[in-house]
Parts: structure tokens; C-alpha cells; sequence
């Protein structure tokens, strides 16, 4: 079977199986068309979503941060420039103090005094040379994945031994953190936690809302109704209950992988009902009944035709509850009783911002906010069109 | 209706020809009304209600009736797509002998699903939309068995050609159909394991009238090439007398009269198929004489009248209707009716002089 | 038939649907006359135009169709100076769809009911309250002179005990009683033209034989046009006195209804009448050959309609060279009998 594109998308796309008779009549025209299967249709119509595809190129930007990290950041997340802690974000420029126009760079920083308040702070050195931003940067030693070592970095500035120019595009925390650099090794665990709790889910809303949706009856009745208890209870209060519970002294990963767990308890509920409603309603199809007919064993029935009628459907479902994942994660470590520091997240950053005055003072603390939010709004998007996709043989 | 004697299957493969191949008896098919969170049951949809009727090799059998007679449900019963709650379905199948499908256990059910196929109605829902046409048509060769591997992709080809498909779209997916196309594969689906008996659950009420046309024809030529017993399920009075040697008129669960087609339409002898010849839109534009219209709803199949279901419809009926269920009994030669006033009464059909 | 019968006139009407995959030429220059107090059958399968037709005359066609030519005249009567018999002509194709003026005719001059009644009425509101907001918006007058109106209208069509049905919900009434309601609702304001489009298909044989009977004896009373859609010959049979047969967004064939049964011209009608089981020479004839003369081929795609006549592709009659080259002129091929084809073309047309 043909995976090629048909010549012209824009055209090719067919709102099929729709009972209109205006587009009853099969056209002799793509072969393609007709052979392609289910998967290959799905890919049709979900690459007509334009945000759903703007969502792809956004998260895959986000995942390959996540697995390089060390390579990306230009710093060391857990390096402490004293001297530079709680500094505003450098200014990137593009035109010198002279009205020059050079490729991106920053000046170099200077010690001194603010006028008003005689705290030492840094300024902009627009006497010294300018240090252009360049890629590929030798700079401060990692081990990729704990096991490659390596210095080099995506992009940096090429300074001289002795001189230290501060790239610090999100600024600096209180402890002298490069902001950027830890968003980015944040994102590894914050976009993390929420795919496995998915997977986690997956199997849990997969199993459970299968026997009630294939068996129906007792079963049935005591599943929703554990569901609609699980889903009336108010999440934060008891996810912070339950984290809360975890003891302090835990390794850090042990910990990721509990919060993970008590993450999933409520994401398998609705994943049950999409399986179970759908199952419900595949059962009733003539061609199950035609299956039956044809001497096809349960086994075949569930996998051959009833299970690929629902597998796009459950692969929405999971991409629209890592959104609640992440902010799961980020709420519960913002309120300190998620992951703690040193481990770095997003929600763990976030700790640094929980009263007026730092918000007031230091607003680039709050960077990661934003991150989070084109996270979620990413998620949301990709699984917009992924339902529009879902089934491709339903009309409208 | 000849005395049934209860027996096991025999053992002997050889049916004879004098001998109906199917014959239903006394069927029951009772849905249970459950109401509350406990599910308990507060009543009976008498979907089907004591039916019987034969059907010999080689004709075939019209099953009417409108929306909640019970016409589908019977037919589904017959294939025991659903277990009916009582009565007998009788069978001559060729591996098994003459078997009651309603007893059987489940692995003799599948040897008798070789000979007894469906088709749908409802041509996009009766495709697997994932599966290509030759999954589709070899599914039933494959599940049970038959044949395997190339001959199975040789024997899809021979359907798809005989159903008047080209035989290279078995690589292509249902949605690449219209609906007359689908019924095709559907047929060819239903016909690869070569069976003897096929229940046509409304094949063509949803196609458009010139496909119609071309699918009934397609059924004709299938049975005269295969030798072929139909039961044909429609509500379309039209398409039946068509296509039917003998046509059965169930109302609320039971069959009220029974006999050769031409019996049926031109001198029906309930007055309830009196009242559906007379309603039947004939596309003769010349004048209609009086037609019988019938008053009220049609009976509740969950709480259906007492006595004869249809006596606060009829026009006919008197003091014995309402009090005492009429039972089906032979009034003519082959012309069955329930109904206590049938001897006496004289009925007109659908006839009309030619144009 | 002089001007004055005539009620609505369509002329040259195109309805085109602009999707991502092409454009569907749903209605391709249709003419169509109905006649005051007459009905009109509208023919064709699926695919055919017939319903767009009906929408197009209400400016209801949904999105994304557009009219994108021809006139729909309406000849309205109205009442000026306190005399009446007075002809308005609008052009229904020039107004606009969301404007006073087609929300003064729709409901009130031209009523349409439709196929599936359960969808046609509002599920939580009652019967009484349908039929009554009808008739206050297009009358004014006082809810309890509605009501009065609605349960008159609800007795007219036969339905029983209309004073208690008037308070019932959609969903407590069978699909035979929907229909009547529906058509009370269509009816209430006296409309002049009745569009019904395939009102029993979803309705069994016994039902339909009374709701055919009511509407011809409600045309009997009200005086109104009928165009009846429908792709059941025998339904045509039984309502209208004019026929149009379409195929492919085109009227193929027009002419009353004896002759189109008696002297159908068309490829198109003769194909669709011998496809049909006739119940007389079934019963009368019961050994002759099961055989019925199907049409060959299919609908062709929408999208890619043949060149010249539509129906080139599939007529047994086939002129090859003219028939796939050039589109047949609508000629008068005997007085009141109008065809589309190449095959009567010699005639002159009227």
C-alpha cells in the first residue's frame, strides 16, 4: 500500500463515509485514496488542523530540549554565580551604543551602585567590547544523559579566560541559577511526569473501562459510579494531601515516580468512559454482528473490530490529560508539596515566586509560568486536532 | 403447519426434497423491561410472539410488516444472531442433518453458520471501515476454516467478479463504495462460504430505486446460479411481491396470514393485509377506488390488546375478536390467516386492471 | 392555464456548494412552475437537486451553497385598498436571506415540512407552543386566539383530542402523529404553497396512506399549491397532478402525471419506471421473468459531471458524438410534455 502523499492534499481530502449523496458516488480517480487505511486517513484530516500542526513543531522543539538539555542550555543548571544572583535578563542586542548594527550580542556587565537604594547591582558596560552570541560554544562540563561528557554547548559567548560576560537571557534567581538553563532541564522532568502518568492511566482506564463497557451489567454500574466519586472529589486537596504524606527524605526519583502515581489517579477515570461509551456503541455495529456471524472468535472481534474503532479516540483522550498532568505537577511543587529542590521543575522554580514583593521586584522569576502555559496550550492544540482526526469515517 | 415431533438432529446428511429446509415453529422472542438502578424487570416487549412458518429449498419466503412487527427479529433469531426465548427452528443442514439451530451448542452453531448467511440493510454500517474487501469478503472463509491462504485471496476474487465487482478491489477500503457497491461486497460476503440458506435482512430499503433495481437482480441471478433459499425481511410491499414465492404479514409479533404472493395481494383474507394492499402507493396515476384507512396506532407490543392484537383497528371486528386470540389455521389451499372472521369475509386486494 | 394560476415561477435556478474538495453544482438551471391550488411531484434519487430546489425557494440553502443565478418569482396575493386579488411578484432569489421580507413569507405564504418530524419540532417545547408561535408571529394576534387557532388546526389534521395533544411534547406522540403536527404547524398560517419534502419516507405504509389522504383533503379545504418531493413514483402517483423529473441538479422531463406514466419520454423516467417492481404484472403475470430493467451504472461523481447530457454516460439510448458533447435544450416535444434530450430535439421548442 502506497504511503505517498496523494499529489495534491488540499484536494484529495474526501469527507467519506457521509451518507449525502452529493458525495455518494466513489470516484475512479486515487487509488491511494482507496487504499489507504485507517492510520493513514487519521494523518489526512489531522494534518487539515493548522494549529494542530503548529502544536507538533512546538512540542517536538520541546521535547528534543528535554533529551538535550545538557547540550542546549548554556549553562549549568545547578552552577551558583554568586556575584550575579537575581540579575534581570541581559539585553540581547542588535544595534551598539553607536547605532551599529552587529549579529545578536551583549555588552559586557559592570559593578555599581543603584541610586536610590545603595544596593550593588549590574549594568550594562557599553564600553567594553561586544561579545557576540555564537553557536557552539565551548563552556561548562556535563555528562549528556550521565554518560557522554562533554563541554560543548549550543550557543554562548566567547570570552576570554580571565573576563566573565553573564548570557543570562531569563536572568538569574536568588542563587545566582542561569533561569534559562534550568526552564530547560525543568522541562525534562515537568514534561515528563505527565507522559507517564498518562501511560499509567492508559492501562488502568483501558482495563477498567473496557469490563464495563464489554460486560456491562454489575460491573458496569460499580466502575462508573467509583468514577463519578473519584471525579467529584476537588484534585488539588487531594493530591496535596497525598504528597504531603511522602516521607522528606526520599531520593529525588523515588519521589518523582510517587507524585507520578498519585498524578494518575484521577487521569484513568475519563479514559474509562471514552473506552467504555465507545465499546457500548461499537457493540451495536451490524459489522460486529457480521463478525460474529462469520464465525470470528470474541478475541478477533475485540482486536480486529472493535479496538481499532476506539485506539484513536483513546490516543485523544491521553493527549488532553497531560495538560492536567503538567499543571498537576507544577501546582503541587509550587506549593511545596511536590518535588523539592534540588530536584528542578518548573513547578519547583515557581517557589521562588510565591509572595508580592519578589513578583514586584524580580518578575523575571517568573518565566517559567509562561513555559508551562505554551506547554499546556500545545497539548490542548495537538489533541484539538487529533479529535477532529479521531475518526475519519464518521460524518461531519 | 405439519405436527413437529420433538427429535434430536439425525445423523443423516441427505434432506429431502419433499421436506421444508427450514422450519420455524412456535418461536418466542420476549425483551425484558427493566426499570431503577437495580434493573428489575417490570414487563415483556413480545417482540416476536408465536411464529411459524416453512420455507422450502429453492424459493423464496417475504417477511412483512411495519415498523415493530417482530420481521427482523425473526430473522435474526433464525441465524441465532440472538438466542430466541422459546420454540424451534428447524434446519437441514448439510454436514449436521435436520437440526433445531434454537438447541444448538455453540461449536455446532458455527458449522450450521456455513450454510445460513445475513446481509445488512444499512450498507455503511455493515463494512468493517478498517478492514480492506478481501479481509472482508475472506473473513467467513478464514473464520471458519475453510480454505486458506491463496485460495482464500482466489475465492475473494470469484465473489467479487461474480457479484459484479472487479476483483482487484479487494485491496481497496469499504469507504471507497457507494451504497448499492456495498450491499455487493456485503452479498459477496455473505455468499463466499456457499451457503444454502440466506436471510436478507431489508437489503435494499436504503438505496436509491435504479440501485434497487440492480441489487434485486443481482439476488435473483445469485439464487438461479447457486440454487439459493431466501428469507426476504422488508417493509416494502412493492420489492416483496417482487422478489417472493410466498410472503408471511406479521403485525405485533405475529404472522396473521401466510400464502403464495399472488394470493396475498390480489385476495388477501385479514383485514389487516387488506389495509396495507389498499395503502400500498401504486404508481398508477388513474383514479384508486375506496381505500380501507386504518384508525389508531399500531398495537403496543409490550402491553398488546387483548384477544386479536388488531381488533380496535379493525373494521370487521366483533365480540369474539376482543375476547379470544385467534390462531393461524390453513382457510385455502396453502393460504394460512389468524383471524376468526376469515372464512366468511371477502377482501380486496392490491390488483388493478392493466394499463 | 392562464398567468394569473401561476404561483411561483422558477427560472434558470443555480444553487452551487463551494467545499474544500470542489464545487457541487447541486441545482444547474432548474425551471419549475407551480400552479395555484395544484400539486407539483418533484422526481429524482439522491443526489438529484430536488431538496436544494425547496431550500433555494426559501433562501434557506445551508451553508456552504450559495444561489448563484436565476429568479424564483413569487406571485403573492395580497390585499390593498381592501380589495383583493392583487399579484405582487417578488423575486425570491434577490432578497436577502436573513431579511424581513423572506421571514414574511417563510411560515406564512410558503410552509415546508419535512422528512424526519422528530427533528423538525423542538424537543422541549410542546406541540401548542410550536403552532402557536407561528401564528402570533406572522398574525399578532393574542396567545389565547393562537391556541384557539392551533387546536383548530390540530382537529383539521386529524389528530384526536387536539386540546390535550396541544400540551404534549414531541417525544410523547408516535411518528405518524410528529407528521401531523408538523403539517398543522406548517399549515396555521394558510399558507398559499405547501413545500413537503419526502414527508413519509420514515413513516410505514399504513401511516403514510393516511397522511397522503390528509394532505390531499387539506388542499381540498385550503386551496393551497403542493410541491411534493419525493423519490417514490408511486407517491407521485397518488398526489400530483404535474410532474418535473430530475436528474443531476437539471429537470429532465416535465409533463402531468398521466402522461409520464402512460408516455414517459425521457431515458431518465423510462429507466426509473421499469426499474420499479410493478405490483400489477407481478400478480397478474407471476410467471414472466423476475428481471427488472435497471439502469446501468451509478450517480456519477459530483464533482465531475460529463460533459453534454448528465446522463450520456448511462442511457441506453445514447447518441455517441452529440449525446457527450452537447447539453440537450429543454423542447416542447408535444403540447405540456417539455424534455430534455437530444433524441426530441429535432422538434422545435416552444
Amino acid at each position: 500500500m502506497s504511503t505517498a502523499n496523494p499529489l495534491t492534499p488540499k484536494r484529495r481530502w474526501w469527507e467519506f463515509g457521509k451518507k449525502s449523496a452529493l458525495v455518494e458516488a466513489a470516484h475512479e480517480k486515487d487509488e491511494n485514496f482507496y487504499r489507504a487505511g485507517q492510520w493513514q486517513l487519521v494523518w489526512w484530516k489531522f494534518r487539515r488542523h493548522k494549529l494542530a500542526q503548529i502544536a507538533m513543531v512546538v512540542l517536538g522543539i520541546f521535547y528534543i530540549i528535554v533529551i538535550f538539555a545538557e547540550f542546549i542550555s548554556p549553562y549549568d543548571p545547578e552552577k551558583r554565580f554568586k556575584d550575579y544572583s537575581t540579575l534581570a535578563p541581559v539585553n540581547v542586542r542588535m544595534i551598539d551604543a553607536q547605532g551599529k548594527f552587529h549579529l545578536p550580542f551583549v555588552y559586557g556587565l559592570v559593578r555599581g551602585r543603584h541610586p536610590v537604594t545603595l544596593r550593588p547591582i549590574y549594568e550594562e558596560d557599553t564600553t567594553s567590547k561586544i561579545h557576540p552570541i555564537t553557536l557552539f560554544v565551548r563552556g561548562d562540563e556535563y555528562k549528556l544523559w550521565g554518560l557522554f561528557p562533554s563541554n560543548l554547548h549550543l550557543f554562548g559567548v566567547r570570552t576570554e579566560p580571565d573576563e566573565f560576560v553573564p548570557l543570562f537571557i531569563l536572568g538569574s534567581d536568588t542563587l545566582g541559577h542561569d533561569m534559562l538553563s534550568r526552564i530547560f532541564f525543568g522541562a525534562r522532568i515537568s514534561l515528563t511526569v505527565g507522559l507517564l502518568g498518562v501511560f499509567l492511566a492508559f492501562f488502568l482506564g483501558l482495563i477498567l473501562g473496557g469490563i464495563a463497557g464489554f460486560f456491562g451489567g454489575v460491573a458496569d454500574e460499580i466502575i462508573m459510579r467509583v468514577i463519578d466519586v473519584l471525579l467529584a472529589l476537588p484534585t488539588i486537596p487531594l493530591w496535596m494531601s497525598l504528597a504531603a504524606a511522602l516521607p522528606q527524605d526520599w531520593p529525588q526519583l523515588k519521589t518523582y515516580f510517587y507524585v507520578t502515581v498519585i498524578l494518575s489517579i484521577f487521569g484513568w477515570t475519563i479514559l474509562a468512559r471514552v473506552v467504555r461509551g465507545k465499546l457500548l456503541s461499537l457493540r451495536e455495529e451490524d459489522y460486529v454482528m457480521a463478525a460474529r456471524l462469520d464465525g470470528e472468535s470474541e478475541g478477533q472481534i475485540i482486536t480486529r473490530y472493535m479496538l481499532p474503532g476506539f485506539t484513536s479516540y483513546i490516543i485523544v483522550s491521553l493527549t488532553l490529560s497531560i495538560p492536567n498532568m503538567i499543571l498537576g505537577e507544577t501546582s503541587l511543587s509550587f506549593l511545596g508539596v511536590g518535588l523539592r529542590p534540588p530536584t528542578i521543575s518548573w513547578g519547583v522554580m515557581l517557589q521562588e515566586a510565591q509572595n508580592l514583593q519578589t513578583v514586584a521586584q524580580t518578575p523575571w522569576l517568573l518565566w517559567p509560568v509562561a513555559f508551562v502555559i505554551v506547554a499546556v496550550l500545545m497539548f490542548n492544540f495537538l489533541g484539538d486536532g487529533l479529535r477532529d482526526a479521531a475518526d475519519p469515517y464518521v460524518t461531519g | 403447519m405439519p405436527d413437529q415431533a420433538s427429535q434430536t438432529h439425525t445423523s443423516a446428511a441427505v434432506s429431502s426434497s419433499t421436506e421444508p429446509l427450514l422450519e420455524v415453529n412456535a418461536l418466542k422472542k420476549h425483551f425484558p423491561i427493566q426499570r431503577g438502578f437495580l434493573k428489575r424487570v417490570v414487563g415483556q416487549v413480545k417482540a416476536v410472539d408465536d411464529v411459524s412458518f416453512n420455507v422450502n429449498q429453492g424459493e423464496t419466503v417475504g417477511l412483512v410488516g411495519e415498523s415493530g412487527c417482530g420481521k427482523t427479529t425473526t430473522g435474526r433469531c433464525i441465524m441465532r444472531a440472538i438466542d430466541p426465548s422459546s420454540g424451534e427452528v428447524w434446519y437441514q443442514d448439510p454436514t449436521l442433518g435436520r437440526v433445531d439451530i434454537a438447541k444448538l451448542d455453540n461449536k455446532e452453531i458455527r458449522l450450521v453458520r456455513r450454510s445460513i448467511r445475513m446481509i445488512f440493510q444499512d450498507p455503511y454500517a455493515s463494512l468493517n471501515p478498517r478492514m480492506t474487501l478481501q479481509e472482508i469478503v475472506g473473513a467467513p472463509l478464514r473464520a471458519m476454516g475453510l480454505i486458506r491462504g491463496r485460495e482464500i485471496e482466489d475465492r475473494v476474487a470469484e465473489m467479487l467478479t461474480l457479484v459484479g465487482l472487479r476483483p482487484e478491489y479487494m485491496r481497496r477500503y469499504p469507504h471507497a463504495f457507494s451504497g448499492g457497491q456495498r450491499q455487493r461486497i456485503g452479498l459477496a460476503r455473505a455468499l463466499a462460504p456457499s451457503p444454502k440458506f440466506v436471510v436478507c435482512d431489508e437489503p435494499v430499503s436504503a438505496l436509491d430505486v435504479s440501485v434497487q433495481a440492480q441489487i434485486l437482480n443481482l439476488l435473483k441471478e445469485m439464487q438461479e446460479k447457486m440454487g439459493l433459499t431466501y428469507l426476504f425481511v422488508a417493509h416494502d410491499l412493492s420489492v416483496v411481491a417482487h422478489i417472493s414465492d410466498r410472503v408471511a404479514v406479521m403485525y405485533v409479533g405475529k404472522i396473521v396470514e401466510l400464502a403464495s404472493t399472488a394470493a396475498i395481494f390480489s385476495t388477501p383474507k385479514h383485514p389487516y393485509t387488506e389495509a396495507l394492499m389498499s395503502a400500498i402507493p401504486l404508481p398508477d396515476p388513474r383514479p384508486r377506488d375506496k381505500r380501507v384507512l386504518l384508525t389508531g396506532e399500531v398495537a403496543n407490543p409490550a402491553n398488546p390488546p387483548s384477544g386479536c392484537y388488531f381488533h380496535p383497528r379493525c373494521k370487521y371486528a366483533k365480540e369474539i375478536c376482543t375476547t379470544t386470540a385467534p390462531v393461524l389455521e390453513e382457510v385455502a389451499p396453502a393460504h394460512y390467516v389468524r383471524c376468526h372472521r376469515a372464512k366468511e369475509l371477502t377482501l380486496t386486494g392490491a390488483i388493478r386492471p392493466s394499463l | 392555464m392562464t398567468e394569473m394560476d401561476t404561483l411561483v415561477e422558477i427560472k434558470d435556478l443555480r444553487t452551487y456548494f463551494y467545499l474544500t474538495e470542489g464545487v457541487v453544482h447541486a441545482v444547474e438551471g432548474v425551471d419549475l412552475t407551480i400552479r395555484r391550488g395544484r400539486t407539483l411531484g418533484v422526481v429524482g434519487e439522491s443526489g438529484c437537486g430536488k431538496s436544494i430546489t425547496s431550500l433555494s425557494l426559501l433562501q434557506l440553502v445551508p451553508a456552504p451553497g450559495k444561489i448563484e443565478g436565476g429568479q424564483m418569482l413569487f406571485y403573492k396575493p395580497v390585499e390593498r385598498n381592501g380589495s383583493a386579488g392583487m399579484i405582487d411578484v417578488i423575486d425570491i432569489a434577490a432578497l436577502d436571506p436573513k431579511g424581513r421580507e423572506i421571514r414574511d413569507i417563510r411560515g406564512n405564504h410558503i410552509s415546508m415540512v419535512f422528512q424526519e418530524p422528530m427533528t423538525a419540532m423542538i424537543p422541549v417545547r410542546t406541540i401548542g407552543q410550536q403552532i402557536t408561535e407561528s401564528i402570533i408571529l406572522h398574525q399578532g394576534v393574542s396567545k389565547r386566539e393562537a391556541r384557539e387557532q392551533a387546536i383548530d388546526m390540530l382537529a383539521r389534521v386529524k389528530m384526536s383530542r387536539p386540546e390535550r395533544v396541544i400540551d404534549d411534547y414531541p417525544f410523547q406522540l408516535s411518528g405518524g402523529m410528529r407528521q401531523r403536527a408538523v403539517i398543522a404547524m406548517a399549515l396555521s398560517c394558510r399558507p398559499s404553497l405547501l413545500i413537503a419534502d419526502e414527508p413519509t419516507t420514515a413513516l410505514d405504509v399504513t401511516t403514510e396512506a393516511q397522511i397522503l389522504d390528509l394532505m390531499r383533503s387539506l388542499q381540498n379545504d385550503f386551496g393551497m399549491a403542493i410541491l411534493y418531493i419525493t423519490h417514490n413514483l408511486g407517491v407521485v402517483a397518488e398526489m400530483a397532478q404535474d410532474v418535473v423529473v430530475m436528474y443531476m441538479g437539471k429537470v429532465v422531463e416535465e409533463t402531468d402525471v398521466k402522461t409520464i406514466f402512460l408516455n414517459p419520454l425521457h431515458p431518465y423516467t423510462r429507466g426509473l419506471l421499469s426499474s420499479i417492481p410493478q405490483l400489477n404484472e407481478t400478480i397478474t403475470q407471476p410467471n414472466r421473468s423476475r428481471r427488472l430493467q435497471a439502469i446501468k451504472g451509478m450517480v456519477p461523481d459530483p464533482y465531475s459531471r460529463p460533459k453534454g447530457c448528465p446522463f450520456a454516460p448511462r442511457c441506453p439510448h445514447v447518441i455517441p458524438d452529440l449525446c457527450d458533447q452537447v447539453e440537450p435544450l429543454n423542447v416542447q416535444a408535444e403540447p405540456g410534455h417539455f424534455v430534455r434530450c437530444h433524441l426530441y430535439s429535432d422538434i422545435t421548442s416552444s
